[in-house]
């Protein structure tokens, strides 16, 4: 089929499995960065600071609405302009991290946004300390709502780690780029590349559907 | 189905006297629930039959059926002597296929319990949608034809509203217009009046009564007023799972039921008020 | 070191051009996924399997890879199929499939939840399949859908600053060009940073939101 050699192919897929445990690696850590920084800006936006509430909420809206691409670059260059150097992987974890952080931010917020009130005065009239409230009664509300987006986003930050091939971070995109100038022949590589993507991410929204279930049905929120 | 059972059927009916609607043998199921049970029912040109009858009884499904929003699990259903849910071909009843259920939908006009209006739409649009598109009439007959009916629902003063802006009881008098702009010869009243507040009941409740004295149409209407359906109507069936267990005049049915499933119903129903 | 107003006066026109040409594919990939959206999202409600299929896997393969990927896959891969796009048509062909395919789930998503009461009486009027779509359906999906396809379009500007890596002269590759020469790469980054947020927020937002009200007025939904 259209030139497809099954040698060239076999030569090349040890080299592509190896970098899809760094693409792999890549969205775990930055997703890892995302839900923690995420949950930050969100509770952020909850508090009685109307300044820190508008600065973050731009903030937010500012790294939502620009080129994740950018971002990288941005943050892989401008720190030695001032000293600063990164390596790229540390760059990408940054620039991908934030970047997710201000997507899973949203999905927080819609989600502490249909806790209804009353649980809030509930927790009031109880006396409970804004921890306790936060993390016995809001929060385990607030995360059934919040998980499709969190899956969503989980498959989409595997989805776009090959941007993080631009400053050089060895994964899939980086490594099928590197055989492709090496051997001149793209067919294999780049069709691999996306075979391995739908192999991942196709099961990976799958078995996301079914853990929103199997929690939903966990917390006894589903009759 | 096969060959064997749609021979009892006939490709159309005999030309003496033809009822506007028969129902031969119908049955609708969902899975394993039976709906409808071997229903046979006839409606003459001009009559106004009223179905009654605990919900699950199946009388909204006569209707969805008859308006073609339900296919059948077996029987024929005919309209104006024609099959509805079968055609001819070859000698023998086959399914119909969709340009013959659309000739045939042609004859039947429905309102909805939740009028169904366009929102995008003014009333005097809703009207003339179908009219324009669907039968082709020139915009300024349909136009005509439309401000008319409007006219007779009471309502030339709205036409230009789009239905956020009108009341329920006037969304269900422009759905009853919109219908009627179609000039079927089977209307169909699906419970039009229990979405509605009380205080507006009576508007829609005259318009179709004003439908019943000044016109020939056939009409086919399922309610839980029974006030009205005594009132108003030539027969009165009532449903119980999924069967006719009971028909009359409204006299009758509401004067000295015979069967004690109707008389449980009526009198629940009459208590409840 | 350079200041700021200096560094604008010497490339303020380059950020310009480069801006032009963002705006540009923006414009071309949008008008491709509205297309692809609304025929892959009819078919996937179409009763026929055939067409069904075929935009399930249309979907699924552009939803399941990365847009990067497609885009090397179109411009370095497709011509040895014998198709060869120029790399500014390969850029936004590929931005523009790949958003059509999220497009397509938003329009699927819309048609179903109009209400069924309103297919209900399209029938009854007795209107065609494709008059009820057309005239009574679709209408109230547009106002259902508008609010979702602002911020498919807010990633689909974003999503056009990879057609630099093919080198499509937009305002990323700019970006990356001046930061070559000058090695300033915060003025570098950060203008076109702010640039892409001002059309974002500035341009396609109060567009959607100037839609959405129109809309939703025709619709005479108060």
């Amino acid at each position: 089929m259209f030139d497809w050699r099954w040698d060239f192919t076999l030569n090349i897929l040890p080299r592509l499995i190896e970098a899809t445990g760094n693409t792999l690696l890549a969205a775990g850590i930055g997703y890892a960065i995302a839900v923690v920084i995420g949950l930050a800006l969100a509770l952020a936006q909850r508090t009685p600071f109307r300044a820190l509430t508008l600065a973050v909420r731009e903030a937010v809206e500012f790294i939502r609405s620009t080129p994740l691409i950018l971002q990288i670059f941005f943050v892989f260059y401008v720190g030695p302009q001032f000293g600063i150097r990164l390596s790229p992987w540390v760059a990408g974890m940054i620039a991908i991290g934030l970047h997710y952080a201000s997507y899973l931010s949203e999905v927080y917020r819609g989600g502490l946004d249909s806790v209804p009130r009353g649980q809030w005065e509930a927790c009031a009239a109880l006396n409970l300390s804004p921890a306790r409230t936060y993390f016995r009664v809001i929060i385990p509300q607030a995360l059934p709502p919040s998980l499709a987006g969190m899956g969503n986003y989980l498959v989409g930050i595997f989805k776009d780690t090959p941007m993080l091939s631009v400053i050089g971070v060895a994964e899939l995109m980086h490594t099928a780029t590197a055989i492709g100038s090496e051997s001149y022949r793209y067919l294999e590589p780049y069709t691999l590349v996306g075979l391995i993507f739908l192999a991942i991410s196709l099961p990976s929204a799958a078995l996301i559907r079914a853990f929103e279930a199997w929690v939903r049905k966990k917390l006894g929120m589903t009759r | 189905m096969t060959d064997q059972d749609m021979s009892k059927y006939p490709l159309r009916l005999a030309d003496d006297k033809v009822p506007m609607v028969r129902f031969m043998n119908v049955t609708k199921r969902y899975g394993d629930l039976v709906v409808l049970d071997s229903l046979d029912l006839d409606v003459d040109e001009g009559e106004m039959v009223t179905v009654i009858g605990p919900s699950g009884s199946g009388k909204t499904t006569v209707l969805r059926m008859l308006m073609t929003l339900e296919t059948i699990n077996g029987g024929v259903i005919y309209v104006d002597g024609e099959p509805l849910t079968h055609m001819e071909k070859g000698g023998r009843l086959v399914p119909a296929d969709r340009r013959h259920i659309r000739r045939m939908r042609a004859n039947i006009g429905m309102c909805f319990q939740h009028f169904n209006l366009f929102p995008h739409m003014t009333a005097l649009e809703n009207c003339m949608e179908a009219p324009v598109h669907v039968l082709g009439l020139p915009k300024a007959e349909a136009r005509d034809r439309s401000i008319e009916l409007l006219g007779m629902v009471g309502l030339e003063d709205k036409v230009d509203q789009h239905p956020a802006r009108l009341s329920g009881g006037q969304q269900q008098r422009v759905a009853i217009a919109r219908a009627l702009a179609m000039r079927p010869k089977v209307m169909l009243f699906d419970e039009v009046t229990s979405a509605l507040d009380p205080e507006v009941i009576g508007e829609v409740t005259n318009v179709i009564r004003k439908l019943v004295d000044q016109h020939n149409l056939t009409m086919l209407m399922v309610t839980h007023q029974m006030g009205f359906a005594k009132e108003i109507s030539d027969r009165v069936c009532f449903f119980y799972d999924g069967k006719i267990e009971e028909q009359g005049p409204p006299s009758e049915i509401f004067g000295s039921p015979q069967k004690e499933r109707t008389q449980q119903f009526l009198s629940a129903v009459l208590e409840a008020g | 070191m350079m200041s700021y107003s200096a560094f604008l006066t010497e490339y303020g026109p380059r950020f310009l051009d480069g801006a032009t040409v963002t705006a540009i594919q923006t414009v071309l990939a949008a008008i491709l996924a509205i297309v692809i959206a609304l025929v892959a999202g009819l078919m996937r409600l179409s009763a026929n399997v055939v067409p069904r299929w075929v935009a399930t896997t249309y979907i699924e393969i552009f939803r399941g890879t990365s847009l990067l990927v497609q885009l090397y896959w179109i411009f370095f891969v497709l011509p040895l199929f014998g198709i060869t796009l120029e790399k500014f048509t390969a850029g936004f062909v590929a931005v523009g499939m790949n958003l059509g395919a999220y497009g397509a789930e938003l329009v699927r998503g819309a048609i179903l939840s109009v209400p069924r009461g309103q297919w209900e009486a399209a029938i009854a009027l007795n209107m065609t399949g494709a008059q009820r779509m057309r005239r009574i359906i679709l209408p109230q999906a547009m106002v259902i859908m508008l609010p979702p396809w602002g911020n498919l379009l807010i990633e689909l500007l974003k999503g056009t600053a990879l057609v630099s890596l093919i080198a499509v002269a937009d305002l990323m590759f700019e970006a990356k060009q001046i930061n070559g020469t000058t090695f300033l790469s915060a003025q570098a980054f950060g203008t076109a940073l702010i640039i892409y947020y001002a059309m974002a927020r500035f341009v396609i937002t109060p567009a959607m939101r100037g839609l959405e009200r129109r809309m939703r007025r025709r619709l005479s939904r108060a």
